[in-house]
């Protein structure tokens, strides 16, 4: 038996992925999109959430790619209210990857405006995997609970903006804000926490406000 | 689930390192997997043996190197592992900030 011999490599496992998000990137920055991939668990409230966002754009125009695993309850919504929305299945996967993006990118025809790109629910992979976004924006709950920052660091981590959602129920359920806090401050030091409602509505017009001063 | 297509990625880079380095066979790939990559070791290893059946890696070994995630504490510089629902660093109770180091993910290298 000959010995081995040894061949550095030294490649990352995500460049494929990563290089067709940059790609994606440029061309959406070219066609003036400002590309937000909205994260979190399942049931916080993504859908509903981006219909409250989009009611208060006045003026930008707003995409929507869906993913899900499976169905399109979330799209028919969406297109219902005018919304140009294209449905992503993944059929499986737990997380939307960037070539999937592309495709749907090309579909939507998108020109002058912001792309809202729902991911998978979930709270592991989708921070993981670059889609050619320039924002991330994490939706959690207080019905979640207020150990997920501790429990879900990178997701926490990587958004640039955090909402908090369904604040309605604060009074019925035992949220600790503080200690909620002080994991999210631990592993972000700068991304806005906003507390919302989809239910009263109260908060979006913040979380508008944040968008519009990046989308120009 | 997403190790599947990362596994064939994998299988991939390391056959054609093989090809240019004119080895018929790979014997070996050290693999470097951090515990926040959100890849399970086990996962690739499963799927591993099934995707390289006609590859140069058929018969090679998955050398896997895990890495434990470390907080960087921000008042005394130390690298530390997380404690359960906490970010407090051991030697001074400073707070931690996340690194780098766990989110690693790449092929090291491949023996020929
Ligand atoms: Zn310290």
């Amino acid at each position: 038996m000959s010995e081995n011999r040894e061949i550095e490599i030294m490649e990352s496992v995500y460049d494929k992925n990563d290089e067709v998000a940059s790609k994606i990137n440029a061309e959406l920055t070219g066609k003036n999109i400002y590309a937000i991939n909205v994260m979190g668990a399942p049931g916080v409230g993504k859908t509903t959430s981006l219909i409250q966002i989009i009611k208060r754009l006045d003026g930008i125009t707003p995409y929507v790619i869906e993913g899900d695993i499976e169905a399109d309850f979330d799209t028919k919504t969406l297109q219902s209210l005018g919304v140009k929305t294209v449905q992503i299945n993944t059929g499986g996967a737990c997380h939307l990857d960037s070539p999937l993006i592309g495709k749907a990118v090309e579909e939507l025809k998108v020109d002058n405006g912001v792309l809202f790109i729902e991911n998978i629910g979930n709270l592991v992979c989708p921070a993981e995997f670059m889609i050619g976004e320039h924002a991330k924006m994490l939706i959690s709950t207080v019905t979640e609970g207020s150990d997920k920052p501790y429990k879900y660091p990178l997701a926490f981590e990587k958004a640039n903006i955090i909402i908090l959602n369904k604040c309605d129920l604060l009074p019925y359920v035992d949220f600790d804000e503080e200690f909620f806090m002080k994991g999210v401050r631990a592993l972000n030091k700068t991304a806005p926490v906003i507390k919302v409602s989809g239910k009263t509505e109260e908060g979006y017009d913040e979380v508008v406000a944040w968008i519009k001063e990046r989308v120009k | 689930m997403h190790e599947y297509p990362i596994t064939q990625r994998i299988i991939e880079v390391a056959d054609s390192y093989a090809r240019e380095n004119n080895a018929d066979e790979v014997k070996i790939i050290n693999l470097v997997v951090g515990d926040y990559s959100g890849y399970v070791a086990s996962s690739i290893e499963l799927y591993f043996d099934i995707i390289a059946e006609s590859s140069r890696c058929a018969k090679a070994k998955l050398h896997i190197e895990r890495v434990t995630p470390k907080l960087k504490c921000n008042k005394c510089g130390e690298y530390f592992e997380r404690k359960p629902f906490s970010f407090e660093c051991p030697t001074c109770q400073g707070e931690g900030s996340p690194t780098e180091i766990g989110q690693e993910f790449y092929i090291r290298s491949i023996e020929v």
